[in-house]
């Protein structure tokens, strides 16, 4: 490699960024590329607050717990080493973030303050208002900003991921990305580069996720031989509310301040929520898990709601909805501690949480499945890697609420310098300049990918296609699954692929033209769609969010076990083998969140 | 309040390139319950044909929460400058004009070119001047009151409505705008961005500074984040007016 080797991060959210500025401070030079500004990723979506055992409030709260809390959370599917090494480090995750200037919330002395969150009983979860996602990004936005003046980084903003560039060898040696604006495709060599873009949730049309999330750079590189990891765990957040062109997120936190959900007892009443007595309302989860209360993790408050509403027709009105209750709390309390959440509900459904209970129900939110990678964030095509949502390190078979920014934050912080030791160390130092062979076959090779998008015929439209997936996928591929229902999925799926082939290009503009972009995304979606549908259908057991009523036990013997899917060219499905499971820190146990569980 | 079988109409106003002239282009798109102008253009893509009947090519936007946290779905609705994402049907009077922010250079269609925002940033150094991202124990001890200020004025998405709004910002204005004075405040108000608070003042009074302000105030008005903008520049010219007078009596 040269004297000074270039890195590249693909995604500029919180994982992107914290890679950068790790490689950066390491005194290496790295380009960051990105759909959107940096600013305006996906992480601002996340609301309620991040994870680290500070134990200000006095109760004993320790990494331990946080670490006991996270695997047992995830239905003890990640592997031990690297949670315990999070919860380990979230706390200095959190200062750094305060030192960066986060506005976190204060107590009277001046300290960060903490919130209660779902799967555990000890204030953990430090927070700015509810835009908690949004003020950690802006932070880490600005330090780069800050190296970007310096001269260290540059930023290809509006730009896409298009191709990882691999050698004979199969070693990742940069990437060949486009210009948004100009539809240009440009080749960058790099000493390694590092994907961290997001989860797939646009795969199923409508989610909490944001319009950049569709999945396409992972789907890329799976297509390329990188290994993509438990796919079929996709987390459905219990409270989101509905819309005609997404599902918007109504945080955890509104439950960790002290939010209530609750139906009516009387099936169908039609009184309005105040006028139902407090005798005549359900109060379900607080009665069924009177330790958590609605605090248990995701996937069982989603499980509950859908139990409800669809199997015993108990949701408000007969419909999809449950109330989330913060009329006790009153409007200051509610404005000062979730004000941004309440906000949204106001501005896109009206009313206001002071006055009336939300109307909620589950929506699909974030993806413990991603790309596989070892401890040190490397997927298993050397001098590529994968950091934030679009790894599957940490969550296991569920995440839990507030765990997402500390992985996105500490994955980048474990990667930069990883990709660091691996250019500048041996293997980087005798992999030397990658050939202009290898950067112009790649150039051209694309130019042949969009040039032939850019005459695609037929009677088809890509996002006629998307839509219909979105919807069987949220139909058939969620909360409950069935596996004749899986495998008829799976071969609308291939048909939908017969399809995509005969798309019409809608548009032949020079100029962003962001339907050729979208539809090679589309396609990237499909493979996806059958990772998260195979492996489901294979996984014959229940675990954290992913639940077959056919097979409702965990079975560890069999399934204990990281789904491993590799791409098959002849088919475009995955093939699927299974990883052991390290499980050496703690025992699994029985995961029981009803009476008195572990404390 | 729209019903199932209703017809939406739009106006668009539509560019298809940075150098090519705008034009009209009207639509007439199926209602649906929480429609939101978002949800329009979408449709727009599933089913490409204008009102008039005629195939077109989908509206090129820029989008991506659709719950007004990224600031990017900026546009000119109805002549007000706000985020498509929050601008639901059923309130708006139609036909619904949409158009692009006028004060930066279109891309294509409704899709705008927002670098210079990020520009303006460095020039105040908007940002805390950190040690390094290694462990250093927790950060600088400060009030609720300070840190609920400081949230309030962080929630700026550099949407750019506060700048389409002013008159004394755009092409060819050194006036840096109201959300890059405020960023100044908002580092300035923390310990230890206070350290380097000279430093943004002495920015805030170059050319392209504080002194373009005309004191129109509609940058207030159209944030949609409410951040109290004028209170902020109010701030930033008293400080910096007594950073001038010490300056004056130091030499």
């Amino acid at each position: 490699m040269a004297d000074r080797p270039r890195f590249i991060v693909v995604g500029g959210g919180l994982a992107g960024l914290a890679t950068v500025i790790k490689i950066a401070e390491a005194g290496h030079d790295v380009d960051v590329f990105s759909f959107v500004p940096c600013r305006r990723s996906h992480s601002v979506c996340a609301q309620g607050g991040i994870n680290g055992a500070v134990n200000t409030k006095g109760e004993g709260d320790s990494p331990a717990i946080h670490f006991d809390d996270t695997v047992y959370g995830g239905d003890f599917l990640a592997d031990q080493p690297p949670v315990k090494a999070m919860c380990e480090a979230a706390p200095g995750v959190i200062y750094l973030l305060d030192r960066m200037g986060v506005p976190f919330s204060r107590t009277p002395e001046g300290l960060i303050d903490f919130r209660r969150f779902g799967g555990t009983l000890h204030h953990r979860t430090a927070f700015a208002g509810a835009t908690t996602g949004q003020q950690l990004l802006y932070a880490l936005d600005e330090q780069v900003r800050r190296w970007e003046v310096a001269g260290r980084v540059r930023r290809f903003e509006h730009w896409e991921f298009v191709h990882a560039i691999l050698d004979d060898n199969g070693n990742c040696r940069g990437i060949v990305a486009m210009d948004l604006h100009a539809m240009k495709l440009e080749v960058f060599p790099a000493a390694a580069v590092a994907l961290a873009t997001g989860g797939p949730g646009i795969v199923y049309g409508k989610s909490t996720n944001s319009v950049v999330n569709t999945g396409t750079a992972a789907a890329l590189v799976y297509q390329q031989g990188a290994s993509y990891a438990n796919g079929e765990f996709i987390q459905v957040h219990p409270t989101a509310i509905p819309g005609a062109d997404k599902l918007r997120l109504m945080s955890e936190s509104l439950r960790g301040e002290g939010g209530r959900l609750w139906v009516p007892k009387k099936k169908g009443d039609a009184r309005r929520a105040k006028d139902i007595p407090e005798n005549e309302r359900y109060y379900f989860l607080e009665e069924k898990y009177p330790k958590y209360k609605n605090l248990v993790p995701r996937d069982i408050a989603t499980r509950e709601i859908f139990e409800l509403c669809r199997r015993q027709g108990m949701g408000v009105g007969g419909k999809d909805s449950v109330y989330l209750d913060l009329t006790h709390l009153g409007e200051e309390y509610i404005k000062r501690k979730v004000g941004g959440v309440v906000e949204i509900y106001e501005k896109f459904i009206g009313g206001k949480a002071w006055e009336e209970p939300l109307q909620v129900f589950p929506a699909v939110h974030y993806s413990m499945g991603g790309l596989w990678v070892d401890y040190d964030h490397m997927t298993n095509i050397p001098g590529l890697w994968a950091v934030g949502e679009v790894d599957f390190a940490y969550h296991g078979a569920n995440r839990l609420g507030a765990n997402s920014l500390v992985s996105c934050i500490y994955s980048g912080l474990v990667g930069g310098p990883a990709m660091v030791r691996y250019a500048t160390g041996k293997v980087g130092q005798e992999l030397g300049e990658p050939s202009s062979v290898l950067l112009d076959g790649a150039r051209t090779k694309m130019e042949e990918t969009y040039g032939a998008l850019g005459k695609m015929e037929g009677p088809h439209n890509p996002y006629q296609l998307w839509w219909q997936l979105g919807d069987e996928m949220t139909g058939k591929a969620t909360v409950v699954r069935y596996s004749n229902e899986l495998q008829e999925l799976d071969g609308k799926i291939q048909g939908w692929m017969e399809d995509w082939k005969k798309c019409s290009v809608l548009d032949t503009g020079k100029s962003a033209n962001q339907a050729i972009m979208f539809t090679r995304q589309l396609w990237n979606m499909l493979v996806l769609a059958r990772v998260i549908v195979q492996g489901a259908l294979l996984r014959d057991e229940s675990r954290g969010s992913h639940f077959k009523p056919d097979f409702p036990e965990r079975n560890d013997e069999k399934f204990l076990k990281t789904t491993l899917a590799s791409y098959d060219p002849a088919t475009h499905g995955p093939k699927i083998t299974y990883k052991e499971v390290d499980t050496s820190l703690i025992k699994p146990r029985k995961r029981v969140y009803t009476g008195e569980a572990k404390a | 309040m729209g019903k199932l079988g209703d017809q939406v109409q739009f106006k668009i106003k539509r560019q298809a390139g940075p150098e090519t002239a705008p034009y009209w282009e009207e639509f007439s798109v199926r209602w649906e319950p929480m429609m939101n102008v978002i949800a329009a253009l979408m449709e727009i893509q599933r089913h490409p044909v204008n009102a008039a009947g005629q195939k077109t090519t989908p509206v090129v936007y820029s989008s991506n929460c659709l719950e007004e946290v990224c600031g990017a779905c900026t546009m000119v609705v109805n002549g007000r400058v706000r985020q498509s994402c929050s601008a639901l049907v059923d309130q708006l009077a139609q036909p619904i004009t949409v158009e692009p922010m006028s004060k930066f250079p279109v891309v294509r269609d409704l899709y705008v070119e927002r670098q210079r925002i990020f520009e303006d940033f460095k020039k105040v150094n908007a940002w805390i001047d950190t040690d390094g991202s290694h462990n250093l124990g927790p950060g600088p001890r400060y009030s609720a009151e300070v840190a609920d200020m400081r949230y309030a004025l962080s929630r700026c998405m550099a949407c750019g409505c506060c700048l389409e709004a002013c008159p004394n910002y755009g092409p060819g204005i050194p006036f840096i705008g109201a959300a890059t004075v405020s960023q100044a405040r908002l580092f300035n108000l923390h310990p230890s961005g206070s350290m380097k608070a000279s430093v943004r003042l002495d920015a805030l009074q170059a050319e392209d500074g504080i002194g373009g302000c005309g004191n129109a105030q509609n940058c207030v008005q159209v944030c949609p984040k409410e951040i109290p903008l004028t209170t902020s520049i109010g701030d930033m010219m008293r400080a910096t007016t007594k950073q001038a007078f010490q300056s004056l009596f130091r030499r």
